[in-house]
């Protein structure tokens, strides 16, 4: 493993400006990793060309002395992300060939700041997954091992956590809708930050469930998840629900002083069958915050229960709708037909090659939740939930509640292929810790924390406050410190 | 709620997904499956609570209603499987 690509954002930014090394060595010693590491199946459209260029760039920037934080760091980009010229298909074969003709709004600021894109990340297919089994691209595999098993990275930024994990980039971008930042984060030992909705711009993101999805970091440490999502955030006129307001220092929230927050630890998320290690885990991260001089105070989220089945409604109801415009017509696969086939045949069938089977059920679910007699009886409902779930939240936080400490996952990573024969509700239950953050619209950050009896990485979660990611951010930080957990997987691939 | 093959191939329909007859069993299986799954929600009492319509409190942003973008139909139709004379092509619509 190169010594370079180890690097946290914040160790890089410094050995920069002290002219330690540059941006192209940085560059280069990602690029060489990420050749040897094909067997991880994290990056799936690699970009040297356009990183040896934006290092170039940076190099010049930092010389002249107009560097960022970001200016020269090498990171990979989940392939949700629209990136200008390059394959970006969500990890679906619909949309194949796709290039589009315009950058995402947060790889333009990322860009804009002097970061450097690697290539993009593998996925489960338009984000909907907690394994990455469901890419076009076949599996993103765990840098962890224990056994001669190979094990998910977690979903559906599984591609992200791989090569972070690994050291093939410095950081890189994820996406989360029901846990997809974090689930994926803790399954790999690194930190994962689903920001507040409307923190972060969604334009230019493919959509998976409109009032649900944003956009996040995934790092080596709490800092460097501070500093990116500064890079990552701030109002965008194109996406209407991304707020207009100023984005603070994140890094300088980072004091580590957290005497007197109240952290709450909610009663219902101690699920029956809970695995003893993942209840001794977050036993072990009360214990940290009391020692680190918070208040610890029990509290109740009545609606847990119904965070779940609330999304299985409201995610594919809005999937079967952003994922209509997938129709062979404007971009991406379109079937062959035979001779006599129409317009609707071109539709059905296109959409049947294209989509996978886990996208096809959760479009189709969509659809008859929506249906005509259902709406009511089904959206509606979850959307009443929804509101129930998010007034839980804010009833704590009036309590005086400064943060939730929760687990990130029921389980560490599992094998590949372990879930395959279980029905669709097992592999949905992976979210149950992580969903109602984003019923709820509320910043959460799934932290390392220690290592199971097999030797795999744990992760604890903290909620916080709407807009308050610095507040989040720091309690992580002190999390982090007294956790301080420092284990790496061992290379293999 | 139980789904039927019928109202199976109904829904694979209004979706626009060509769903093999023999495919649809196994399909209403997995759509009980997730909506018994769902029906939990039914314990919930949600009297006088209003649906969600926004999580976050805020008025979305307005605009001028003004031409932003565009002029570029060239990039409009560069990822199109079948563009011509500036237009989306498709198979016949109507005779």
């Amino acid at each position: 493993m190169s010594e370079l690509t180890s690097l946290t954002i914040a160790a890089a930014r410094d050995a920069l400006a002290k002219g330690e090394t540059t941006a192209t060595e940085l560059t280069e010693a990602c690029l060489a990793e990420i050749e040897g590491a094909d067997a991880l199946g994290a990056f799936v459209h690699k970009t040297p060309d356009i990183a040896r260029e934006q290092a170039k760039a940076a190099d010049a920037r930092i010389k002249a002395g107009e560097a960022t934080a970001m200016t020269g760091i090498p990171l990979g980009i989940k392939d949700l992300f629209c990136t200008m010229g390059v394959a970006s298909q969500a990890g679906s074969a619909i949309l194949e060939g796709f290039k589009p003709e315009y950058e995402s709004t947060v790889t333009r600021n990322l860009f804009d700041a002097g970061a450097v894109m690697l290539g993009k990340l593998n996925m489960d297919e338009f984000a909907m997954g907690s394994s990455n089994e469901t890419s076009v691209y076949g599996n993103a595999v765990n840098p962890w091992k224990v056994d001669d098993r190979q094990l998910t990275p977690g979903g559906s930024s599984g591609g992200s956590a791989s090569a972070v994990a690994a050291d093939l980039c410095l950081a890189a971008t994820g996406t989360d809708t029901g846990g997809s930042i974090r689930q994926p984060a803790a399954f790999t030992g690194i930190t994962g930050l689903k920001p507040t909705y409307g923190r972060v711009s969604r334009w230019g993101i493919v959509a998976f469930a409109s009032s649900l999805d944003q956009a996040g970091p995934m790092t080596k440490s709490v800092r460097d998840a501070a500093i990116m999502l500064g890079a990552m955030a701030g109002h965008d006129p194109k996406d209407s629900t991304c707020a207009d307001l100023p984005v603070p220092d994140f890094e300088a929230a980072l004091t580590g002083d957290i005497k007197g927050k109240v952290i709450g630890i909610p009663r219902e998320y101690r699920l029956d069958g809970m695995p003893a290690e993942i209840e001794k885990l977050w036993d072990e991260g009360k214990a940290m915050l009391a020692d680190a001089g918070a208040k610890l105070i029990d509290i109740s989220l009545p609606h847990t229960k119904y965070a779940l089945p609330a999304y299985y409604v409201i995610a594919p109801a809005e999937a079967s709708s952003n994922l209509a415009r997938y129709d062979g017509v404007r971009y991406g696969h379109r079937a062959k037909l035979a001779a006599g086939e129409g317009i609707s045949d071109m539709y059905e069938k296109t959409r049947a090659e294209g989509f996978g089977a886990e996208v096809q059920r959760r479009v189709m679910v969509g659809t008859y939740v929506l249906s005509a007699g259902f709406y009511d009886a089904y959206y509606n409902r979850a959307r009443k939930v929804r509101a129930l779930i998010k007034r839980d939240f804010d009833d704590a936080f009036d309590q005086g509640v400064d943060a939730i400490l929760t687990p990130a996952t029921p389980s560490a990573a599992f094998g590949l292929g372990e879930m395959t024969e279980a029905d669709p509700v097992q592999m949905y239950l992976n979210d149950v810790f992580t969903v109602t953050v984003n019923l709820a619209g509320l910043p959460g950050i799934s932290v390392p924390a220690g290592l199971d009896a097999k030797g795999l990485p744990l992760g604890l979660q903290l909620i916080g406050k709407p807009w308050e990611e610095g507040d989040l951010l720091n309690t992580a930080y002190a999390l982090e410190r007294a956790a301080g957990f420092v284990s790496k997987p061992e290379k293999w691939w | 709620m139980s789904i039927d093959i019928e109202t199976a191939r109904k829904v694979a329909h209004l979706a626009r997904i060509r769903v093999e007859e023999a495919r649809l069993p196994a399909l209403a299986a997995e759509f009980n499956t997730i909506l018994g799954f769902i029906e939990q929600l039914n314990e919930v009492n949600v009297d006088d609570i209003e649906p969600m319509t926004s999580v976050t409190p805020m008025r979305l942003k307005r605009r001028e209603d003004v031409v932003t973008d565009g002029g570029y139909p060239e990039k409009v139709l560069a990822n199109a499987p079948d563009a011509r004379e500036g237009f989306f092509a498709v198979p016949k619509v109507m005779e």
